[in-house]
Formats: C-alpha cells, structure tokens, sequence
C-alpha cells in the first residue's frame, strides 16, 4: 500500500506492506536513519519520534496509521544549520555517551518545552521516563533538557 | 526482529463505516485503536488478524471527556493522558487520576486508548476493573443500533469481552454522585509494568454510613469485580474494621496465580492490603479530605 506522510517538513510516501511498523518506514523506506530502532516492545524508547508534535514510540505505531501525519524525527531538530537548544543542551551538559537513546531522548524534550517552557526537574524526569539510557547518564540529560529550557529565547509577545 | 503477520489494512472513515467494514470482513477482522495493546501480541503471534480497521481516524469524533446528565461520558478512543489530564475525572473520580498516573509510561500513554485497553481485556490491565469499581456503562454500537451493559456483563474473563463481531465499544459512562469518592491501588515490579496485582474502590455515603460500594481487582484472576466485599460494606460506618471485613472477603474471592511477578500467596497479600489501602484512600476523598 502507499503511504504519504510528512517528514521533517518534506511530504515523502513509498509502497509498503501494511504491517511496516513506522520505525523501519523511515528508516529503511525513507532512508532517513537518525531515529534508533532498540528493544522492538515499547519499552526503551529509542525509536521515538514526534507524530503531529507528540512523542510516539514508533516500533508500535503502523506506517499505514501515520499516514496524513506529520513526524519530526532527530534530523528535523536543527534549522538552517542551527541547533535546537535541546541539542546544545546535550553538548553543553554532555547528555550523551553512546548516543543510542539521544534521537528519541532529544525528540522527548522538545515536546517537553513546547509544551511546558519551564519544567521543573520533577516534570523532565516524568517526561523520559518512557525512555532508558543504559549508560545510565539521566542526570546529564536531565541537566541537558534544563539548559535547553534556561537558554531559550523567551517568544516575543505577540508573535 | 518483530513484525507482526501480514493482515489486510484499512483505515475507517466513520463509526458506521468501522461498523460495515467489521460485518464485511468477518470474525477474522479486528479495529486497531490505539495499537499499544494489539500491535505487541500481533509481534508474538498472540492475535493473527486477517484483516485490520484502523479506526485512529475517529480519534478525534470518539476522544472526548464530557459531563452530561449526571453522568461523565468517556469517548472510547480517549487517550490514556488525556484521561491522566482530565480536571473533571481529578476532581469528581480521582480513580481514573490513580491509575493512569501508573498505566505505562507517558509516550505510550499519548497512543494508547480506554477503548482499547477495555476491549483487550487484558488480565493486568487497570481501567476494567477502574471502571467495574465505580459501576460504569459501556455503550456498544452495532449496526443496528446502540446496547449499553455494565462491566459484569462486558467483561467476561481474560481476553474476552461482550462486544460481538460487528460492533464496536463507542462511550463509557460512569455516574457522577455526591458524597462519593475512588481510588485505586497498584503494585509493579519497576515504574510503567503491568500490576503484579491492583485494587480500585469506590464508595458513596449517605448519613455518615455507605450507601453503595464498588470494588474491584487487577491481575489476580478472570473476573474483576468483588460483589461479597461490597456487598460487606452496605450501611456500614466508613471505619477501619469495615475496610479490613471488605478487604479480607475481597483477598479470599480472588484467584491469583503465581508467575514471574509473584506466588499466588504474594499477590493474595497484595489483592488485601491494596484493597484496604483503596478504601481508606476512596473514604478520605468522599469525606471531602482530599490527599492528592
């Protein structure tokens, strides 16, 4: 069947069998290979990805269900070769050592922000919690995702 | 890697297309709502589906929390968060609050429906037996026309529910009554796993006894309900002794069984001190001292 979603701002589609969970749609029929493919049960929270700007577990969501949706996945972080601060935060406060849960764990904390701009450590923590870094930095990635909320531009009122 | 088997896709447009879609395909048709439930099992070759509704396109038509006529009316494709961030269910059936707080995690949480979960009937899951503690409807829509069942007629053990081949679970309704409070009761081996058992209560008082108690557990055995432990509490003074009555008779009804999250025995004890802690959770709320 084809499937047409938006990705990262692009409208992409290909020919995939109904049954194609979304992770390996954008990663192996899109080829867009940031998000990480992990435990395959909805527990480790490494393919996350923001499906209409909502953290989704994407080895648990059909292609064919995101179709008409819009996902943000890693790659769609940065604009016009800037970082989100979500990814300066994870630099700055070193967020990551092997990386495998940063595309999902990043993704998590931007929905975060737009939703909630200022959260306290309490409310982060309960926002990844879906999510597991078996190298065990929460901390930095807890500092990361606060960086990120310190460091953002207040919106201009009115725009 | 983890694929489900191959089914035949298609997506609803309406209630009544699902509807036409179901009866058209035959037993072998299954909806998939949220997924969070059904995708998993189809990975372990649990539930094979020959053909797949995708009713995720009714999200929006079936996902709503309203007051209306003295009940509260839960649309069956409700999210799990938005159920956790309801004011009207922390306010008026903190029971939902409870246990959502402890459903999963809150990714899987922003997929996963009440419909869904309720339809699974999965023996660990917690909205069944939330729902059978405050004596909730459930709306069921076939072809032609509406039936609306309580929980003990809607859930009829593991896995298996009343909603024949061409319908579909559309609304919960749960009461909305004075002087009453809930809560519910869970313990997990880590933050997000299934129960290893759970217990959920509700009471109503009236002139400083209880006039109607509702009662009901989670992983410990097919049914949910505890009728002789409400039943216990019927007229009595909402006290300690009542709770510990009710609690021992709902431990005794219950039929545990012993697997990687405990012995039977272990989960026995819990079904008891859960139940206990429910109680005295759901009394506080009623009597207006609300602690959470």
């Amino acid at each position: 069947m084809q499937v047409a979603l938006t990705i990262n701002g692009e409208e992409r589609s290909a020919d995939v069998e109904p049954r194609t969970l979304l992770v390996h749609f954008i990663r192996d029929d899109l080829d867009v290979t940031g998000t990480h493919w992990g435990c395959d049960t909805s527990n480790c929270g490494a393919c996350v990805v923001l499906m209409d700007g909502e953290p989704v577990k994407s080895c648990t969501v059909l292609a064919a269900s995101a179709a008409g949706h819009e996902i943000t996945t890693v790659e769609g972080l940065a604009h016009d070769g800037e970082l989100d601060p979500v990814q300066q935060g994870f630099i700055e406060e070193h967020g990551l050592q092997c990386g495998f849960c940063t595309p999902g764990m990043m993704l998590t904390a931007r929905a975060l922000l737009d939703r909630n701009p200022n959260p306290t450590d309490e409310e982060i923590r309960e926002a990844i919690s879906g999510q597991i870094c078996r190298c065990t930095g929460y901390l930095n990635i807890v500092k990361a995702v606060r960086w990120a909320a310190d460091h953002t531009a207040a919106p201009i009122a009115g725009s | 890697m983890q694929i489900p088997a191959a089914f035949e896709y298609e997506r609803a447009t309406s209630i009544e297309n699902a509807l036409e879609l179901l009866q058209q395909r035959g037993p072998e048709a299954r909806l998939l709502a949220g997924g969070h439930s059904l995708l998993p099992m189809m990975k372990l070759r649990l539930a094979a589906p020959e053909h797949l509704i995708d009713i995720d396109p009714l999200a929006e038509e079936l996902g709503y929390i309203r007051e209306a006529d003295g009940e509260v009316r839960i649309g069956a494709m409700t999210r799990h968060r938005e159920l956790l961030e309801s004011e009207l269910l922390a306010d008026r059936l903190a029971i939902f609050t409870d246990a959502e707080r402890v459903i999963a995690d809150p990714i899987v949480r922003n997929r996963g429906t009440i419909g869904g979960a309720l339809c699974q009937a999965d023996p660990a899951e917690d909205l069944s037996a939330v729902c059978a503690a405050v004596k909730a409807s459930l709306v069921i829509r076939g072809l032609d026309g509406e039936r609306v069942l309580t929980m003990t007629e809607f859930h009829r053990g593991p896995y298996e529910t009343a909603v024949g081949e061409a319908e579909m679970l559309v609304e919960i309704r749960v009461p909305l009554v004075m002087n009453a409070g809930s809560a519910y009761e869970k313990v997990e081996r880590r933050v997000g796993d299934w129960a290893v058992a759970a217990a959920g209560a509700a009471l109503r008082l009236e002139g400083g006894t209880v006039a109607e108690a509702g009662l009901a557990l989670t992983a410990v055995g097919g049914g949910v309900t505890c009728e002789r432990a409400e039943a216990s509490l019927a007229n009595q003074m909402p006290v300690e002794a009542a709770f510990v009555a009710a609690a021992d008779l709902a431990a005794d009804d219950c039929s545990p069984t012993a697997d990687q999250r405990g012995s039977a025995e272990y989960k026995r004890h819990l079904a008891r001190e859960l139940t206990l802690r429910a109680l005295r959770s759901a009394a506080a709320r009623a009597l207006g001292e609300r602690e959470y």
